[in-house]
């Protein structure tokens, strides 16, 4: 992507009908270190790299907790990330409030997508620069959403996000159709696996990742440190070398994890898959 | 001559409730029975409340306040999660329930409310409040239409002789477990004798260090 003389306001379009500022709050999402999410029937896992901005300070929060049944995983502006996390988790304690009963995850994920398509759309507010992954379970089951700065939202088996994210997401392409029998432990195995694609050869170690579950039964909550360092050693993760993964061009015609990065002249805009 | 109204927002649906702190449990109890004027609406609506894993209330009075109050601080009790990634301790819920009462003092909850929990130590703790907030630690309460008939009990068998020997907010009893529930029964068997809008069940939940615990006893149903 190269600057423009159309990219200074969200609200100008270009001539091919691209809102570049919106693709550049999408950019912000690339940037971010990787948050991956996978689903069965019955569980959701998500699972995220913590980066530290240096070795004094301590990591970022990528995955919240935002009721019993749902939470969320970002990549991106984590400031922004935190103040839509506050947002659902208001959504979901005033929907209790009223209706004795769960927020559905899909009404969830539509509302945050109609918060997030209002700054595309005004002139003094910016898009959010963060993308969230939603795990949740209702009575339809249990979804996985990917939330978009341009204010799209999709359902997903698998899918990851950030920075070598491209990685993971071929871990998960080659594997994404056994995912919906999978077992609470194989679930998190694959996801330990496909972060671990992410880490280009870096020891994969619970002190770098965060993992969280939520499932029939379970509510959601994020995993310990010792269990998460239990479950590598016992998937003996470590141990195994990966052979480096090419980052391929973007995969359009994969219809299992849209790849929302398509470089300004591959032509289709990336909102309009 | 001017109209008077004649419709009121409250109704009372009686009941009575009561706490005992002990050294390291509290006991609180309410009857189950469910009234409007001189008449039984239901013999099995339970007044109490677990608002966090170390606090529990009961409330008597207007049982539609008593929900939307109930409603209220379990929806602030979820965000106090969110925030701090631990539960409220029962001080804190204390003082919580009081400013969620004064909030509405020009239009109040006609909630009469007996709070009682673990406090940071693992002593047991009980907090009294009246309709608009204003609270007080204590050892033992009770609230309700059969207060007037258990409290001078309670004083009789729990007070200490002196508030210069013992405070009020030390005044934890000695009485074991056993003994504060047996008491808790003898104080509701006597309260349902006279007050007609006590009755029918009584519910007793004790909180300790194992966590939290339930149990019934029938009470007279006339």
């Amino acid at each position: 992507m190269f600057r423009n003389q159309y990219d200074t306001d969200v609200t100008t379009w270009s001539p091919q009908g691209r809102l570049f500022q919106v693709e550049y709050a999408m950019e912000a999402v690339k940037q971010g270190s990787a948050a991956i999410g996978l689903r069965s029937k019955t569980h959701v896992v998500l699972a995220s790299v913590n980066k530290a901005q240096s070795e004094l300070s301590s990591h970022q929060k990528k995955i919240f907790k935002v009721d019993h049944h749902i939470g969320v995983a970002i990549a991106g502006l984590t400031a922004d990330g935190r103040v839509l996390s506050r947002y659902m988790r208001s959504e979901c304690i005033n929907y209790s409030y009223t209706y004795e009963s769960p927020l559905p995850v899909g009404r969830l994920v539509v509302q945050l997508a109609d918060k997030a398509q209002v700054c595309t759309q005004r002139s003094w507010k910016r898009p959010y620069g963060v993308g969230l992954l939603v795990a949740g379970l209702d009575e339809s089951g249990a979804h996985l959403y990917y939330n978009c700065p341009s204010g799209n939202y999709f359902e997903y088996q698998a899918f990851a996000i950030g920075s070598r994210s491209q990685a993971a997401k071929t871990y998960m392409e080659r594997r994404f159709e056994g995912f919906v029998s999978s077992t609470r432990e194989d679930l998190l195995k694959d996801a330990l696996f496909a972060l671990r694609e992410t880490l280009q050869g870096e020891k994969l170690k619970s002190s770098i990742c965060t993992v969280a579950v939520v499932g029939v039964g379970e509510e959601f909550h994020i995993l310990d440190n010792e269990t998460v360092q239990g479950l590598i050693d016992a998937f003996e993760i470590v141990g195994e070398e990966t052979p480096a993964p090419e980052e391929a061009a973007p995969a359009a015609d994969e219809p299992a994890a849209p790849d929302q990065g398509a470089p300004a002249d591959e032509g289709a805009a990336p909102m309009d898959i | 001559m001017k109209q008077q109204s004649n419709w009121s927002p409250y109704d009372n649906n009686g009941g009575t409730c009561v706490a005992i702190a002990g050294a390291d449990y509290c006991v609180i109890a309410a009857d189950t029975r469910m009234s409007t004027g001189y008449s039984i609406l239901t013999r099995d609506y339970s007044k109490i409340c677990q608002l966090a894993e170390k606090s529990v209330m009961a409330s008597s009075g207007f049982q539609a306040d008593v929900r939307a109050l109930q409603k209220v601080l379990a929806a602030r009790h979820l965000i106090y999660q969110h925030q701090h990634n631990k539960q409220m301790s029962c001080p804190a819920m204390a003082q919580l329930l009081s400013n969620t009462l004064y909030y509405k003092r020009f239009f109040p909850y006609y909630a009469f409310n007996v709070l009682g929990g673990l406090d940071n130590e693992g002593k047991g703790c009980v907090f009294t409040y009246d309709a608009v907030g204003s609270y007080e630690r204590v050892g033992y309460s009770s609230q309700g239409s059969g207060s007037t008939l258990i409290m001078p009990f309670l004083d009789n068998q729990l007070k200490s002789p002196s508030p210069l020997l013992l405070s009020a907010q030390d005044a934890v009893t000695p009485l074991s477990e056993l003994e504060a529930i047996d008491l808790v029964k003898t104080c509701f068997a006597s309260a349902t004798e006279r007050d007609i809008y006590t009755g029918d069940k009584l519910e007793i939940v004790v909180l300790n260090a194992d966590g939290i615990r339930r149990e019934h006893m029938e009470l007279r149903k006339d």
